[in-house]
């Protein structure tokens, strides 16, 4: 490596590539958790689970800039893969994991070219398209998926041949924690390099991002694969920590949910996801302990909140009767 | 099989009628309005409360329908939609989801979730049998109407001071606006009326499509489609694109039950992924 | 074997037509090694489809482009970056959210093949070449002081250097400058008119540009293309006393083209 001093701009670039306190701390905070808060780990399970989903949603819209309204296509693809080969070639989590990984991924390559052209609304409806396609494909192909009805028993193996899944989740949450770490440390890899710039390069202007020879195609196919299969693989540690996996998972409301969650975060900076996410659970336990039917509503009208006051707004409330400047 | 046909077209023209205030809007404000479908619920939640709790005839629902959707078109344009028609279209499906999702609860809380039952009167029951084609008298109500509403309609783009005003609008805003047309008394006109027609779809529809709680969602697809395929530069574009969508997916149900509505979308994709801009829009992007 | 009159930038009978408007009208143009070329002509003219067309943005309705003896024609955009063609924008084309160094950095390492990796940080490794070079763009174009500030926030003239930064940065064997310097308060006019200067002998550069006392202090030969079609082609003294050219800018009633810029800083 060069010796930074020598260098303002190799000086300016790492440290924009360096980690921040605050990223330790969180690693850190969401590791202890895991011993700290033994009673919690189904709760965290599911954070941990809607974190890693929004982290591949962070990919497409906040760096590559592509807004997708049926993400979760690739999340229950994930689900589905995960739940058929422990239930039909080997019980083992980790094997499962990879398949999901792959075949997630796989499909994201393959409905890529669909994103490539075309406007804002048009990449809306290709996206929600794939989606409910795959949601037909699930209801009518039931005697693979169990339709209606779901994939029933599926029976996990012991991870690493050791820690079976309990009824507490504390070894579900553990799972997802790890596989949470590994794909944020991919991710962060990925987009503090020269692919991850030319990703934001695209996202800012695709015009220019040509014209200074970057293949706009290809990387657009390589992020919306490599997104997929990050999806995918959360769908996988919601199959196999839940032993289950229905229709509901390819459901639009996942694709909002977790749309939603990465605004709530913030989208473009990695960790959008996990702030999203914990916030978007506890909220909606809060809730849905005081009103268990209209959870709907409360969200649709947090949207709309959110969306009209802004989010950064949102997160400083003494801005709040402050007259917005333009 | 011609009976599908003409089912198929009157299917298509009640999206049409759903569908062409969302195209209007888009093409219009370049804005992605996802809770159109919510307009249409509430006029066909209002005629059938209309209807079943008032005593209303239904052909008095209808324009009362059109009314209330219109009135509440008005009042969120106002509100609600002016502030967002300058964000991003992330931000306008964010809030439009919201706002869909806010209706749909809300009309869960209120009336319930089942589906609602309209009476047509008898006048509108039963069908026609010519040539052994079967000719339903309600759909065929449906088709007379949508026919009317659409030359109504292209009249008034193409005949009428407000149409050129409304075509100039679409075509630049800004420049429509320098040649001083007030485009914001144009945006709130045009939604309400699009809003309108789309309760009025809503009250029509009814009957053959379903009402509950759940139908902004249901068919937010379809009205997407009629949007996205028909383009929003015309009014014959989305009319062509909903009655293909419509006598599509009526065949497909019946000649293959199993992948139904899954050929719809298929579809879709494909041409979309041809075409990006649709069958019939221009190829400008936004 | 390349002739004396060694070719560099080529089109053949290149038109371009829109509906029922012909924006380019059977160009046939050609540009030497090492030229300091202008392409002027009044508003509408066509000068911005023309590098539109050559730079591969919009595909030509009729004729060919021929980059160093090559048909280019059919080419990708990102494509004939890599051999050497690159422009910039009348209107600046940035990253809004990124960061000078940031979008120099990811340019040269474009230019080094190195744009796909994903494993190493942005400018940093093994081989130094990258933060190297951009220092010297950043030094350069006078853009050391706000290399880190987000592209969105920066005034107009520095953005207007970056924008020819980030061009530069791409090692341009042929570089279209679409107006580079339109708009630009003089500070840094001054500035990116040294820079132009400064480009090495061998760099071919064909400039668009309104301002005709920097077209007939730099460009040696002048090409003249009104209503889509090249309407004259000479060296500089010849054009400017051309009176066709004169009529075509200003009407018959004036004697020569002017050599101060109106005061909305825009010719014709």
């Amino acid at each position: 490596m060069t010796p930074a001093g020598a260098s303002p701009s190799a000086a300016a670039l790492s440290a924009a590539a360096r980690w921040r306190w605050w990223e330790f701390a969180l690693l850190a905070t969401g590791l202890l958790s895991w011993f700290l808060l033994p009673g919690h780990a189904l709760l965290l399970n599911e954070i941990a689970i809607l974190a890693l989903f929004a982290l591949s949603l962070d990919l497409i819209l906040g760096y590559a800039g592509i807004v997708s309204l049926g993400h979760a296509a690739y999340f229950g693809f994930g689900a589905y893969v995960a739940a058929l080969f422990a239930k039909h070639v080997l019980p083992d989590p980790l094997l499962g994991m990879a398949a999901a990984i792959l075949a997630a991924t796989g499909l994201g390559f393959a409905t890529s070219g669909l994103i490539l052209r075309g406007s804002d609304l048009t990449r809306l409806m290709v996206t929600l398209g794939i989606a409910l396609v795959l949601y037909e494909l699930a209801n009518r192909l039931d005697w693979l998926t169990g339709g209606a009805d779901g994939l029933q028993g599926v029976v996990m193996g012991p991870l690493l041949g050791r820690f079976e899944f309990d009824l507490y989740g504390r070894t579900a949450y553990a799972y997802s924690l790890v596989v949470l770490l590994a794909a944020l440390l991919f991710c962060r890899r990925l987009v503090h390099s020269p692919f991850g710039a030319s990703l934001q390069a695209l996202r800012d202007n695709p015009l220019r991002a040509a014209s200074i020879g970057l293949s706009v195609r290809r990387r657009l196919v390589a992020i919306y694969s490599i997104a997929g299969g990050i999806a995918g693989a959360a769908g996988a540690l919601v199959a196999q920590t839940a032993g289950f996996a229905s229709l509901d998972v390819l459901d639009f409301h996942r694709s909002a949910d977790v749309l939603l969650v990465l605004v709530i975060g913030g989208a473009g900076y990695l960790y959008g996801g996990i702030v999203g996410a914990i916030v978007f659970k506890l909220l909606h336990d809060a809730i849905s302990v005081l009103t268990p039917q209209y959870w709907t509503f409360w969200l649709g009208l947090f949207l709309v909140v959110l969306v009209l006051v802004g989010r950064d707004r949102l997160v400083r409330p003494w801005t709040w009767w402050r007259r917005q400047r333009t | 099989m011609l009976t599908l046909l003409f089912d198929g077209i009157s299917y298509g023209m009640l999206l049409f009628v759903l569908a062409v205030g969302l195209a209007v809007t888009l093409g219009l404000m370049n804005f992605i309005n996802l809770a159109h479908g919510a307009f249409a619920m509430a006029g066909g939640y209002a005629a059938v409360l209309l209807m079943n709790r008032a005593g209303w005839p239904f052909l008095a629902t209808l324009p009362a329908a059109f009314v209330i959707a219109a009135v509440a078109g008005v009042v969120l344009e106002r509100t609600l939609y002016r502030p967002m028609y300058a964000r991003s279209h992330l931000d306008q499906v964010l809030f439009s989801i919201g706002l869909t999702f806010m209706t749909i609860a809300a009309v869960d809380w209120f009336l319930g979730s089942q589906q609602q039952n309209l009476q047509l009167p008898p006048w509108l029951q039963g069908r026609f049998d010519v040539e052994g084609i079967g000719i339903g008298k309600y759909r065929l109500f449906i088709i007379g109407v949508c026919a009317a509403l659409t030359i109504l309609l292209q009249w008034v783009l193409s005949r009428t001071r407000f149409g050129s005003r409304l075509r100039a609008s679409v075509d630049d805003p800004r420049v429509a606006s320098g040649l001083g047309l007030d485009v914001n008394r144009i945006f709130a006109l045009t939604f309400a009326v699009g809003s309108g027609l789309a309760g009025l779809g809503g009250a029509l529809g009814a009957e053959i499509l379903g009402l509950d709680p759940t139908f902004p969602l249901k068919f937010m697809m379809y009205f997407l489609i009629v949007v996205a395929v028909g383009g929003t530069t015309t009014i014959t574009g989305p009319l062509l694109a909903a009655l293909l969508l419509g006598i599509a997916d009526v065949m497909g149900k019946y000649y293959v039950p199993k992948l139904g509505a899954f050929i719809v979308y298929t579809v879709m994709i494909v041409i979309l992924t041809l075409r990006p801009q649709g069958l019939f829009g221009r190829s400008v992007a936004r | 074997m390349r002739g004396a009159d060694d070719v560099v930038l080529e089109t053949r009978g290149l038109s371009r037509r829109f509906g029922g408007i012909t924006a380019t009208d059977r160009v046939s143009l050609r540009v030497a090694r090492g030229a300091r070329h202008a392409l002027i002509g009044p508003n509408g003219a066509g000068k911005t489809t023309l590098i539109n067309l050559l730079t591969g943005v919009l595909v030509p309705s009729a004729g060919t482009i021929l980059l160093e003896g090559e048909d280019i024609t059919a080419l990708a955009a990102h494509r004939r970056v890599a051999r050497g063609l690159v422009r910039t924008f009348q209107i600046n084309q940035l990253f809004a959210e990124l960061t000078p160094v940031r979008s120099l950095a990811l340019a040269v390492s474009g230019r080094l093949g190195q744009s796909a990796r994903w494993w190493q940080p942005l400018g940093l490794g093994s081989d130094r070449r990258v933060a190297e070079r951009c220092d010297r763009l950043l030094a350069d174009f006078h853009l050391d002081d706000v290399m880190n500030q987000k592209v969105a926030l920066l005034p107009y003239g520095k953005r207007r250097l970056l924008e020819i930064a980030l061009a530069i940065a791409c090692r341009p064997r042929v570089l279209l400058l679409d107006e580079p310097v339109a708009g630009v308060p003089e500070g840094e006019r001054q500035q990116i008119l040294e820079t132009i200067d400064a480009l090495p002998a061998e760099v071919t550069v064909l400039l668009i540009e309104h301002d005709m006392d920097l077209v007939f202090n730099f460009a040696r030969r002048v090409t003249v293309l009104v209503n889509g079609a090249i309407f004259a082609e000479g060296d500089a003294a010849s054009i400017s006393a051309d009176p066709r050219v004169r009529a075509v800018y200003l009407g018959e009633s004036h004697d020569a083209l002017p050599t101060q810029p109106a005061m909305d800083g825009r010719h014709g």
